[in-house]
């Protein structure tokens, strides 16, 4: 099972009252791949992931999945083919892990339809990819912050949608846990070809575990493509304003970025050619 | 009978505990249902002079009964019916928008909706002398202006559950005060009339103030009903019922208005009886456990919270004490509980 689905935005502007937060972006969305949205605080990282899913109207342009402009689309429709994992989702007071994951199901069901094997397959299933099975029955309140991580993206694939949108899934986790998650989110795609964008603060996880990455600065598309392409000291330069060094990462082979700041920074004396230095380091 | 392709045991997957959560809630919603049918039946054969069953039920089904026909037919049942209904109303109306809202603090007689109803159908009862259909329609109207308007103040960027439980607070202050003046100014009220439209009374109900609480509940229950799931998808915050499939703003300006309306039609007929929407709604939950809509749990508590304290207070002390000021007393110590909590615990309102 692969998703084909494809999904861009075409010319997109959106804004919250009077301030612009994107602006004029285009940007596709490669299908059944994991795609890494990057860039600095407050640079619209969100309010782009929240637009693709139809929470937020855009000024112009719009958001296009499988040809059909994703804002006119049925709520429901559009929920069974693209979830959304929002940055702080609420967890209702002494529910129980099924419980929550089971409002995933929502899409799924109508006024009038019963609770039906489908629907207990289906977050059997979540629970299973998300190893929180024993969890079932426990209170989501009693949790520890990996754990009511792993419940919520359950619950967000009891929606067995194709396409999967997460903002920023490992804050607020210690580093065993955000492995563990970005882990079983790379399973998923592999496994069921689930296409995952996700907003990542980490440059160097979003390097590691993407396939595509999308780097913004100040609400407009700056670079985008393999992490090779796109994690460059030019672009942590221009993106962040930051000066830094790439190197290759011996575990994952993929671009490691190495920030340079005014401390702790040791004056090169054999620079790697291919991949240069930022700063001429002073002596 | 078909046979499914794959069999799964049971004991693993999450089936088996959603099933005895299910059996659970039902087995309690149940149990409300017969505690109310039984606190119906109770109101209606005690009082000064008891009546049995039998009386009781030839009464219902219109026969005439030397003397239970004037007490069970005009006194008791129509009491009972509003008192049920209204209790209903309360509890139904309150859970849904402490749900919508996320917090138990933002009922609406605590956030003003009530005292709006109440201090316009006073007015309109006392100061304008109007009948039961337009007080009715301008408690329902007032009912929905102060819910616009507590809405409007509290929103900045959205509305944040604090500042609108706060500013209904202030709201429902002013309006209270609104009501007790216009009490005051009445060229003949009695002691009753404020009563019923300070803490709520069912003190001379009769069949015009029961059926359009009736009427109201067949109405806008379903509308609420129909909305019970995207209520729930709701309780897990905006975005996330949003990318649920949930239409958020649309979903919550139906289920406003039906709850306003059920709120404005039970409060003009018996007044804003203290604390039911405010308590049934908690109580509910803790009977039902979670996970489940407490939609139809909170109606049955309301009614039973209702029936009991109306039977409660009129004969079981002394004096005789409007159902109001009953609730009153069982409804202050949780509103304080709550809020002694919320501190503990650090969290804000």
């Amino acid at each position: 099972m692969t998703s084909n689905h494809s999904l861009s935005a075409e010319r997109l502007t959106l804004g919250y009252g009077e301030r612009t937060v994107i602006e004029s972006l285009d940007l596709a969305v490669p299908p059944g791949r994991i795609t890494a949205i990057v860039g600095a605080n407050a640079c619209g990282k969100s309010t782009l992931l929240r637009s693709m899913s139809r929470l937020l109207a855009p000024r112009e342009g719009r958001v296009v999945l499988d040809g059909k402009e994703v804002h006119r689309l049925p709520a429901k429709q559009l929920a069974r083919t693209l979830g959304l994992l929002p940055q702080s989702p609420i967890a209702p007071e002494g529910i129980t892990v099924a419980d929550l994951v089971g409002r995933g199901r929502h899409p799924h069901q109508s006024v009038f339809s019963r609770w039906n094997d489908q629907d207990d397959a289906a977050v059997d299933s979540a629970l299973e990819a998300t190893r929180t099975t024993e969890l079932a029955d426990r209170s989501v309140d009693e949790l520890s912050g990996g754990q009511r991580q792993r419940v919520w993206i359950a619950m967000a694939l009891a929606q067995q949608t194709d396409l999967l949108l997460l903002d920023e899934p490992t804050t607020f986790l210690d580093a065993s846990h955000q492995i563990e998650v970005l882990d079983l989110l790379t399973d998923l795609n592999q496994a069921r070809g689930t296409t995952i964008v996700m907003v990542l603060h980490d440059l160097n996880l979003a390097a590691r575990y993407a396939d595509h990455l999308i780097a913004l600065a100040e609400g407009r598309l700056h670079a985008a493509g393999t992490p090779e392409e796109v994690l460059t000291c030019e672009n942590v330069r221009a993106v962040f304003g930051l000066d830094s060094r790439v190197i290759e990462d011996p575990v994952s082979l993929r671009p490691l970025m190495l920030p340079i700041g005014r401390h702790h920074v040791v004056p090169p004396r054999d620079a790697p050619a291919r991949t240069g230095v930022a700063r001429e380091a002073g002596r | 009978m078909s046979v499914p392709l794959v069999t799964r045991p049971p004991s693993t997957g999450s089936a088996a505990g959603r099933a005895r959560r299910i059996s659970r809630r039902r087995l309690v919603v149940l149990t409300l249902a017969v505690l109310v049918v039984a606190a119906l039946a109770g109101t209606l054969m005690f009082g000064q002079t008891f009546y049995p069953p039998r009386d009781v039920i030839r009464v219902i089904l219109g026969e005439q009964v030397p003397g239970a026909s004037f007490t069970v037919g005009r006194l008791r049942l129509p009491r009972a019916v509003l008192a049920a209904a209204a209790g209903f109303s309360f509890g139904l109306a309150g859970v849904t928008f402490q749900t919508m809202l996320r917090n138990p603090l933002a009922s609406p007689d605590i956030i003003g909706i009530s005292s709006g109803a109440s201090a316009v159908a006073a007015m309109a009862i006392v100061t304008l002398s109007l009948g039961r259909t337009e007080v009715s329609v301008f408690a329902v109207v007032a009912g929905l202006a102060v819910a616009l308007l507590v809405y409007t103040l509290a929103f900045r960027d959205g509305v944040v559950g604090t500042r609108l439980i706060l500013i209904g607070i202030g709201i429902s202050a002013m309006l209270d005060s609104v009501t007790s003046y216009v009490l005051s100014q009445a060229a003949e009220w009695d002691l009753q009339e404020a009563m019923r439209w300070l803490t709520g009374s069912l003190n001379g109900a009769d069949w015009d103030q029961a059926l359009p609480t009736l009427a109201a509940l067949a109405v806008l229950t379903p509308v609420l009903l129909a909305r019970s799931r995207d209520l729930s998808a709701m309780q897990l915050g905006d975005d996330t019922a949003s990318a649920l499939g949930v239409r958020v703003e649309r979903t919550r300006i139906t289920v406003i208005v039906a709850a306003v309306g059920l709120i404005a039609v039970a409060t003009a007929a018996a007044g804003p009886i203290a604390f039911v929407a405010f308590l049934s709604g908690p109580i509910a939950a803790r009977v039902v456990g979670p996970g489940g809509s407490p939609l139809v749990p909170a109606g049955l508590v309301g009614s039973l919270l209702v029936l009991v304290a109306d039977f409660c207070g009129q004969f079981a002390f002394g004096a005789r004490y409007p159902v109001g000021v009953v609730t009153g007393v069982l409804g202050a110590p949780y509103l304080v509980y709550l809020i002694i909590r919320t501190n503990r615990t650090g969290g804000s309102l």
